[in-house]
């Protein structure tokens, strides 16, 4: 059935208002487009890493979720997830639940890139059906800003200033999606927000309801740490994607598939150029920096048409 | 079953749901995060035409929708980011200063 | 009538999991452990259970897996042993304050630093503020016994609080020894199923687990906890009172060897009870008044009953399988210390910390320590009041 928003937007809200994210947070939209490809007739257990969706959603005595929902620690959203799909299919087998369940993880950058991979590896590689989203703020924004490993090279962060001697993040972002495509898992796709939601809602389908286990990276800016205004969200989503800063793509069964190709490329510096995170970058005698930054989007989109082309 | 609208900063440890489970969804719109706000949406009904890409860029779920309309802001839980105003094609919202 | 078999710690805790047939088990293989989960994978292979074994990349995610599962509605399993706990330790407490009783078998064992694969309890030692039931067997017998008893207490609604079943790493773990089972029939009868009011997967309301709790009820959370442990005791004596009728076995919160009369005695936990008895038996015929004390429960800590226990006792030797590095003792010490105080007692007390990464505990060790007591009552004195048994090159300088 072909995407319609306005009857997307009929079902009932499953994160709800009153959570305490920061105004024009990322990843409030990025859950509530999640969400809403479930079929509202199916039930589901969220499991969500420690991070500020985790503090904003569930503050005792208050959740935002409409779902059960589990919370346990920072780096293990993907086990504990697992854990909650083993004992639906043991209990199912047993006669002991009837409902039809299904079973999403929330976690962010530093939940999903750094600490929580080897849970996630683990998760994934056993199989087990369950979606991970990961929200990728591009550091971690919920203890102050501080880098991680989905940092892009040169951002300003808190524990990777820009100062008389450094400028910013020295490595540049780790490439999570492609290290769960090299899991062989059904279903891989990277995504945001854009237009009319259709490319995130699809994907979130398809994770949801290809058997086994999907993982979905979801850029989702933090306006705080990428200091832009809150209420330009879209427009620098869209410069993201446009720049081919943050390709969106999927990966089913091992075939690439490129979702959408932007008209115009635009220059990498016309997406950092938004982002107070990357001011420096355009001071006098930093020419180099949008060079190099511009280098590297370009080889790993090059690489990602080739493997669009040839799978 | 306790009610989250039963548990407050007051109750007493006996009176706490064990391992601080909750039995609820959404019991966070008993909080009013619409205070936060600090610039206030307007929704101008005659621009609005329906199109409804505001609504799925609420952080907040603060634009409801029924029979694929929306209809006006939940200001309990509106923070006032100013995304659906941006995002609006036709100038349907906008923000004022809150007094 | 019971089963007489022969089998190890590890087998008779695998034997016993077979009888529950658990929802769902998470785990790691971790010397020495490892059997457990292995040989539960053999049953599993055979059909002999329908347990969900999630053979997980780490313990920090078989204590993930079984945290998921129990808040699901499972009834969820662990073992492991040393730096399996270890590295488990953030989930132990998460465990506890959502109030999952989740069943681990604890095969005791050194932590690394060196690294060594040999029994001492600094492992359980080290998780023991972490909000767990402790029950600690002396051999396979109590391990299995003990075993089967965790599910009745931990998942009893006043008490909702996880659990660790804890034997001696090789001692207990690996000696093949006889052993009194159970009927499948019976054991699903005593286990019974698992029944939380809330969970995951209900039906009828959703559940939200593991929020965020703010100072203004973070107090009233932990009082909760903390009123948990205290319920404990009066279950695991309920529980322990069941099993007699059942089996004929009871096991208390501690175990008094010849301690009517005793003038001296050692308090310690575990395996080396076995070493003790022996020990109380020869110096009894040679006409002392010695007695022994094994600790079975030591999370909740039964302190007021140890005190009551010792209350003739002028001289106490309290062993410690693991060092606290407090400079003061070891934990059973510091806390069978505090309790005497509370019950306005002061016999003599040594503590000693024994038998570390494996270390052997002989009948002669143990007369020493008797010796060590008789001194101190000689001299009236019981410095140092803290002490290693067994190792080369004499006491601590400066303690």
């Amino acid at each position: 059935m072909a995407y319609n928003l306005k009857q997307e937007m009929n079902k009932p809200e499953r994160f709800l208002g009153g959570h305490r994210l920061c105004a024009g947070c990322g990843c409030g939209i990025t859950v509530r487009a999640v969400l809403r490809a479930l079929d509202p007739e199916d039930k589901a257990v969220i499991a969500n890493a420690t991070g500020c969706l985790e503090v904003s959603s569930f503050m005792y005595p208050y959740t935002a979720w409409q779902d059960s929902y589990i919370h346990t620690a920072f780096e293990n959203a993907a086990a504990t997830c697992g854990g909650v799909e083993a004992a639906y299919r043991v209990l199912k087998r047993k006669g002991k639940i009837d409902d039809s369940y299904k079973f999403i993880t929330f976690g962010g950058d530093g939940g999903t890139y750094d600490i929580g991979l080897q849970s996630l590896s683990g998760a994934m590689e056993r199989g087990h059906d369950m979606v991970y989203v990961c929200y990728d703020n591009e550091a971690y924004m919920n203890t102050g800003i501080q880098r991680s490993s989905a940092t892009p090279r040169f951002a300003d962060s808190t524990t990777t200033p820009v100062g008389s001697v450094h400028q910013g993040k020295p490595q540049n972002k780790k490439d999570l999606t492609e290290i769960m495509v090299a899991h062989g898992i059904p279903y891989v796709a990277q995504t945001t927000f854009i237009g009319n939601f259709r490319d995130l809602h699809e994907k979130s389908r398809k994770a949801i309801y290809t058997p086994g286990a999907a993982f979905l990276n979801v850029l989702s800016p933090c306006p705080r740490g990428w200091r832009y205004p809150t209420e330009d969200i879209a427009a620098v989503v869209k410069a993201a994607v446009d720049s081919c800063v943050w390709p969106m793509f999927e990966v089913e069964n091992g075939v690439y598939r490129l979702t959408y190709e932007p008209r115009h490329k635009l220059p990498v510096a016309d997406y950092m150029r938004l982002q107070g995170r990357f001011a420096h970058c355009f001071k006098p005698g930093n020419e180099w920096m949008l060079e190099q930054a511009q280098q590297w989007v370009d080889e790993k989109w090059n690489a990602l048409l080739e493997k669009c082309t040839n799978t | 079953m306790k009610q989250a609208k039963d548990i407050h900063e007051s109750i007493r440890w006996q009176d706490m749901t064990p391992g601080c489970e909750i039995y609820e969804g959404g019991t966070s719109l008993l909080t009013r995060t619409g205070e936060w706000r600090v610039v206030t949406p307007q929704w101008l009904k005659d621009k609005c035409k329906q199109c409804l890409l505001c609504t799925p860029f609420c952080p907040d779920s603060a634009i409801p929708v029924r029979d694929s309309r929306r209809q006006d802001f939940d200001y309990d839980h509106c923070k006032g980011c100013g995304i659906c105003a941006k995002v609006c094609p036709f100038s349907a919202i906008e923000f004022k200063e809150e007094v | 009538m019971s089963i007489r078999e022969r089998l190890s710690g590890n087998e008779a805790i695998a034997y016993a999991m077979r009888q529950i047939n658990p929802d769902v088990m998470g785990a790691f293989p971790i010397t020495p452990s490892t059997e457990i989960p292995q040989i539960y994978s053999r049953y599993i292979a055979d059909g002999k259970v329908d347990t969900e074994f999630v053979a997980v990349e780490s313990e920090h995610s078989a204590l993930s897996t079984c945290i998921g599962a129990e808040a699901a509605g499972a009834r969820a399993v662990t073992a492991t042993s040393s730096a399996g706990l270890a590295f488990m330790w953030e989930l132990l407490h998460v465990a506890a304050s959502s109030r999952l009783p989740i069943t681990l078998a604890c095969v005791c064992r050194a932590l690394t630093g060196p690294i060594n694969i040999n029994n001492d309890h600094s492992d359980a030692m080290n998780a023991r503020d972490a909000g767990w039931i402790q029950i600690y067997a002396e051999n396979n017998q109590e391990a299995y016994d003990n075993y089967l008893q965790a599910m009745p207490i931990a998942e009893h609604p006043e008490v909702r609080l996880p659990i660790m079943i804890c034997q001696d790493g090789f001692i207990t773990s690996h000696s093949v020894e006889n052993i009194e089972l159970l009927e499948d029939e019976k054991v699903k009868a005593f286990v019974g199923e698992y029944t939380p009011e809330n969970y995951l997967l209900k039906h009828e309301n959703p559940l939200a687990v593991g929020p965020y709790g703010v100072s203004a009820y973070y107090m009233e959370a932990k009082m909760a906890q903390a009123q948990a442990m205290v319920n404990a005791k009066q279950v695991i004596l309920d529980v322990g009172r069941s099993y007699a009728e059942l089996t004929g076995r009871y096991y208390g919160l501690f175990e008094s060897y010849c301690m009517e009369d005793a003038e001296e005695a050692v308090v310690l936990i575990g395996s080396s009870a076995g070493t003790a008895r022996v020990c109380v038996d020869q110096l009894r015929d040679a006409g002392r008044k010695v007695g022994m004390i094994k600790v079975r429960v030591y999370r909740p800590f039964p302190g007021e009953e140890l005190a009551e226990a010792l209350q003739n006792v002028r001289a106490v030797a309290v062993l410690d399988k693991c060092e606290s590095y407090s400079t003061h003792g070891g934990p059973l010490g510091t806390e069978l210390r505090s309790a005497l105080y509370d019950a306005g007692l002061h016999p003599l007390l040594i503590n000693y910390v024994y038998g570390l990464g494996g270390r052997d505990f002989a009948v002669t060790d143990c007369a020493a320590v008797f010796d060590a007591l008789d001194k101190a009552l000689e001299t009236g004195s019981a410095k140092p009041i803290y002490r290693h048994l067994g190792q080369r090159g004499g006491d601590l300088r400066g303690v």
